[in-house]
């Protein structure tokens, strides 16, 4: 199509019109598509899918500039009457809750990353440097089993493993003479638990993309290390970790580009009021206020704030990732 | 190869470390089956959430999957949303992959950047509410359904896959006269089994572990899938769900299960499907995630 269309149509020549070429354009893109029917009817009921269900949404994220009531019809989305523009996006930044749930956001995040990046790759350098296929085909198993338990089912396990009731955390604690404690209504405590469920429940899946990248380095390289006279260390530090400094660093820049996602699900399961203040981050406040508290409006506007900035954080990692010499996402 | 003091050292430190790792990502589950199995009795004596019981007990099991029990009508739920939400999901998938996949096509670029952008933003959970609410699925199992039916990502995956089968197979088929239709059904999907079997359990543990959906979507708790109801016994106990018979029973047991056995045992049926298959599904996933690395 590049060829038929993409030709510069002033400089090819004077005795062929504009219009003329246009026309020839149009009828040969339409010849394509006449012969393509097949595979464009398709397509149809697909596209009308993401017309739905993904474009829809964001046509009704219109509500964000109203005051929108869910009692009339569709028609009220479209008219002049409710409209307040930024009334409800000024409302958020003013509320004592901006800076609180954007700091969650944020710290969550940051925490998560801290300790869930470095984490996977170290169990993969561990589980690579394993002789016995049969043990590390085992370990990885058993590794990345809790990523296919939901979220309801690995937050269940936390809370067990919790409970004041006898959980067998603090079973420890009183077997070591001191007094049970209800961890997950404890504001110090909250955090920790969100960052050390996120690394149980994905640190040996987050090692698979790691693992692979090792299974692709050429074996004389360890070979040749050996010769020179590098030990384990070495070898890990010279050879296997360069060999996947690419993996590295994709998979750093996109978690930064991802940072306003804290984890909505799993704070959702296992918050209560009484650790609101260090774990409400944006998507649990636009859940509350706008779908519990039936602020939809309201909600809305939080919702697209953040998936503005969600876009430009996504955006701005690609550009880095590619001006690192990586591919990047587009 | 003879290997040095120094290296066998290294093994076996290394070794240690990673079974002390694995045994702690496997003993909080472990732990809750324990649990899930332990009677009144021994909850009396030993406490709970201990690492092995002494005399294990189905009583928690034969509580809550009881006849009638809401347990079993959520198992049914989320059976059907899995066979059938899968379903849906692949016969959409799988044809606008196909399409995408054909280099020739007149507007492929605009098409799939249409798709493309899907996935970097998204009108945000209040405007889905609204249009599921507007589209009249408000507690309706097509909540569950619809909304999720293609997922960007999985759709582009398996476009690259199809990427990678010759044209000249097609050729050749369109050459003994076979219409586009055949060609899709006899030539195409056959190749790209591989990828349909591994989107498809994607899909599948999806609609498995799916829950929030179902959370704002639905109220009667007759189509409430299973990790909702193991939610609501998590959070709230099972006394909300004793005006259904299997519930019911608890207060007829000789020795009825301590709360937290109950909890413990809801989790283990509400897992126990993964676990099962887990061990031959897990190499697909594991699969795609290198399928999902090449770009197309």
């Amino acid at each position: 199509m590049q060829q038929t269309g993409g030709d510069p149509v002033g400089m090819s020549g004077p005795q062929i019109s504009p219009t003329y070429t246009e026309r020839r354009r149009f009828r040969e893109a339409w010849r394509q598509i006449k012969r393509d029917r097949f595979l464009y009817a398709l397509a149809a009921l697909p596209l009308l899918y993401f017309l739905i269900f993904q474009y829809l949404p964001m046509v009704g994220v219109i509500i964000a500039f109203q005051d929108y009531d869910p009692f009339l019809g569709i028609g009220a989305m479209f008219s002049m009457d409710s409209w307040v523009g930024l009334k409800h996006f000024r409302n958020f930044f003013d509320s004592i809750f901006f800076w609180n749930v954007m700091r969650n956001t944020v710290v969550i995040s940051f925490y998560k990353l801290i300790f869930g990046f470095p984490l996977p790759i170290i169990l993969a350098l561990m589980i690579n440097e394993v002789r016995l296929r049969m043990f590390q085909r085992t370990v990885q198993t058993i590794s990345y089993l809790p990523h296919f338990f939901s979220m309801v089912v690995a937050a269940g396990i936390v809370r067990a493993m919790l409970t004041p009731q006898g959980g067998l955390l603090n079973q420890f604690i009183v077997a070591l003479d001191g007094e049970p404690r209800a961890f997950l209504t404890d504001p110090a405590l909250f955090r920790s638990i969100l960052v050390t469920m996120d690394v149980w429940q994905q640190a040996g899946w987050n090692s698979i993309i790691y693992l692979a990248a090792m299974a692709t380095i050429n074996p004389e390289m360890y070979e040749a290390a050996a010769m020179d006279g590098a030990n384990r260390f070495q070898r890990m530090w010279f050879v296997t970790l360069p060999s996947i400094s690419f993996a590295i660093v994709i998979t750093l820049i996109f978690r930064i580009g991802g940072m306003l996602n804290a984890g909505f699900e799993q704070i959702l399961l296992l918050y209560s009021p009484s650790v609101y203040q260090v774990s409400d981050i944006i998507d649990t406040y636009v859940y509350r206020a706008g779908l519990i508290g039936r602020q939809y409006s309201f909600g809305a506007a939080v919702g697209l704030f953040k998936s503005i900035l969600a876009l430009i954080l996504m955006y701005m990692a690609n550009k880095v990732a590619q001006r690192l010499g990586q591919e990047g996402l587009w | 190869m003879k290997l040095s003091r120094s290296e066998r050292l290294f093994d076996w430190v290394n070794a240690v470390i990673l079974v002390i790792l694995t045994l702690l990502f496997l003993i909080p589950f472990l732990s809750v089956v324990s649990t899930s199995l332990i009677s009144g009795k021994e909850y009396a004596t030993r406490g709970l959430f201990i690492l092995y019981p002494i005399e294990p007990v189905l009583n928690s099991y034969s509580m809550l999957l009881g006849q009638g029990s809401i347990v079993l009508n959520a198992y049914f739920v989320t059976a059907s949303r899995v066979i059938i939400g899968t379903g849906l999901n692949l016969l959409f998938t799988f044809p606008l992959a196909y399409v995408l996949s054909k280099r020739r096509l007149y507007g492929r670029v605009p098409l799939t950047m249409f798709i493309f952008f899907t996935m970097l933003f998204h009108g945000g959970l209040i405007p889905n509410f609204v249009l599921v609410e507007k589209l009249g699925l408000l507690d309706s199992f097509w909540a569950m359904i619809w909304p999720p039916l293609i997922n960007p990502w999985w759709l582009l995956i398996m476009r690259n896959f199809m990427l990678a089968i010759p044209e000249e197979l097609e050729e050749a088929a369109i050459m003994d006269g076979a219409s586009p239709a055949v060609i899709l059904v006899r030539v195409i999907l056959p190749l790209s089994m591989p990828v349909i079997a591994t989107i498809g359990l994607w899909y599948a543990v999806f609609h498995w572990n799916a829950w929030f959906d179902a959370a704002i979507y639905i109220n009667d708790t007759r189509k409430l899938p299973l990790q909702l109801i193991l939610r609501g016994i998590l959070e709230y106990g099972t006394g909300q769900y004793s005006d259904y018979s299997g519930l019911a029973e608890m207060t007829e047991l000789p020795d009825p299960p301590p709360a937290e056995s109950l909890k413990a045992a809801m989790i283990v049926v509400t897992t126990l499907p993964i676990l099962m298959v887990y061990p031959f599904i897990q190499r697909y996933f594991v699969k795609g995630i290198m399928l999902g690395s090449i770009k197309g």
